[in-house]
């Protein structure tokens, strides 16, 4: 294979899952949990050639080995990909290890906390019930494109203070990085020079002038030594705030939307006891989480007594350590009012999603409006769902059927 | 149970996941970060000692300590 024609690595079909698993093989797109349940049976930790090496751990166990194991596994490199492209799209603090991963993360916690999450909350009641607005009397729509996607955009955008209007933009940018860019290095690269440039335009408006939003706090920001923030710094957590705020919640409300509407009795459940919502939001969470996660392997080390080597990259999945029999009994299973949850959705350890309490709320309210407006839905039987691939997992057409009305 | 319970979070292991404040919000602070921590002292008032197992069994860093005097 010739470096200077940088071809891309082909993909063919998975013969044998517990040796060459592939997470961008169709099968898995379209149903991963039967196939992590075949891994999980074989092997704590599974490895393929593909992707230059790659171990999944398939425990909730040997994930949480991992995700604590910041020594033997990097967070240089957080997405699986075809190649492996220089370590220069920092994007602190997803991709910091420690000793720069706690100032990176502290500067963005105060912002995310559940009580600043409780003032933007009447924002996005607003928009969820504006993107319904729209489509309420058609009697049916794509969730997904009409109603999930742009619920976390729009209020991504509102806390950095960019226009909500530019949600088309933010939206291609995200699917070329999470998406097409695993395959392909130039789409990915454009995207993040776009989005990048995008950002810088806004840091300059604001030197000029500061606003009282999330992209001002983190240009205001001083790191421990008391100096401001590279730019470099800035415009790479801004580029995570974004791609990280919008597939991720994006996917959860359109895996609920998608459950629920094939689930008549726990919909009845939901809005005969709404106080149920924040337990059912986090068994929807486990059951559907959207966000796997990587490491570089960087020294050689044994995970729930598999042996791991450098060089390879670890797909850490969370959503196949939430589906662990060992730690979740009818893990297999939606049980809306699971009183027992400790799941991994949002990580663990030093990496957990500093979005978690946006995620929840939006979760929530999403799911809240939708229900008051459209108690009753189903999915449309002449569509077809269809999920997307790669690193976040969700609906991306999600056609549903549901009364006329106002 | 006769003993009087009593809650300590374990700042190390706190993660700032926040489920204990959602399902026990009257034993549980979060301070500027979103980490929590025992509200005064950890004495789980008469009647919250099911929320307090609750949390516990809910956080996912295995965070809260629950000790019976």
């Amino acid at each position: 294979m010739s470096d200077s024609a940088r071809i891309m690595p082909e993909h063919p079909p998975v013969l044998d899952w517990v040796n060459d698993f592939d997470h961008t093989d169709p099968r898995w797109t379209e149903d991963p949990f039967p196939i992590w349940d075949k891994l999980r049976s074989t092997s704590p930790v599974v490895h393929t050639d593909r992707f230059l090496g790659c171990y999944m751990p398939t425990t909730y166990e040997a994930v949480k080995e991992i995700a604590y194991d910041t020594d033997h596994f990097s967070s240089r490199r957080v997405i699986v990909r075809d190649v492996r492209p220089e370590i220069s799209n920092r994007a602190p603090p997803i991709t910091s290890d420690p000793p720069d991963h706690k100032p990176a993360k502290q500067l963005l916690l105060p912002p995310f906390t559940p009580d600043a999450m409780k003032k933007l909350e009447p924002r996005v009641r607003v928009i969820c019930n504006e993107l319904i607005d729209e489509f309420i009397a058609d009697g049916q729509c794509d969730a997904a494109s009409r109603y999930t996607k742009h619920v976390p955009v729009r209020a991504i955008a509102h806390m950095l203070g960019i226009p909500e209007k530019d949600g088309d933009l933010f939206i291609g940018w995200i699917h070329c990085i999470l998406e097409l860019g695993i395959k392909d290095d130039d789409v990915l690269m454009k995207a993040v020079h776009e989005m990048t440039a995008y950002f810088a335009g806004h840091l300059a408006q604001r030197k000029a002038k500061p606003a009282d939003d999330l992209i001002s706090t983190l240009m205001q920001a001083k790191d421990k030594d008391g100096q401001p923030l590279s730019d470099e710094h800035v415009l790479g957590s801004l580029r995570l705030l974004l791609i990280a705020g919008i597939d991720t919640t994006w996917s959860a409300i359109g895996s609920s939307l998608w459950h629920l509407a094939r689930t008549p009795a726990d919909r009845a459940r939901l809005v005969n006891e709404p106080e149920l919502m924040p337990i059912a939001v986090e068994e929807l969470l486990r059951a559907y989480s959207p966000v796997t996660m990587a490491r570089e392997v960087m020294k050689e080390t044994v995970v729930s007594g598999c042996p791991v080597k450098p060089g390879n990259m670890v797909l850490l999945s969370f959503p196949a350590a939430n589906r662990d029999p060992a730690v979740f009994p009818d893990a297999d299973k939606v049980v809306i009012d699971r009183k027992e949850n400790r799941h991994a959705a949002f990580g663990l350890g030093i990496h957990r999603c500093v979005g978690s309490n946006l995620a929840r709320m939006e979760m929530t309210v999403a799911i809240e409006e939708w229900l008051k407006r459209i108690p009753d839905f189903s999915l449309d039987p002449a569509g077809k769902v269809t999920w997307s691939e790669g690193t976040v997992r969700g609906p991306r057409q999600l056609p549903i059927l549901f009364k006329k009305t106002a | 149970m006769s003993g009087q319970l009593k809650i300590h979070v374990n700042q190390d292991k706190c993660q700032g996941h926040a489920r204990c404040k959602s399902l026990a919000p009257e034993l549980f602070d979060l301070d500027e970060y979103g980490n929590a921590h025992e509200v005064g002292d950890g004495r789980v008032p008469a009647g919250l000692e099911d929320k307090a197992w609750l949390a516990q069994s809910n956080c996912p860093e295995i965070a809260i300590e629950i000790t019976e005097e």
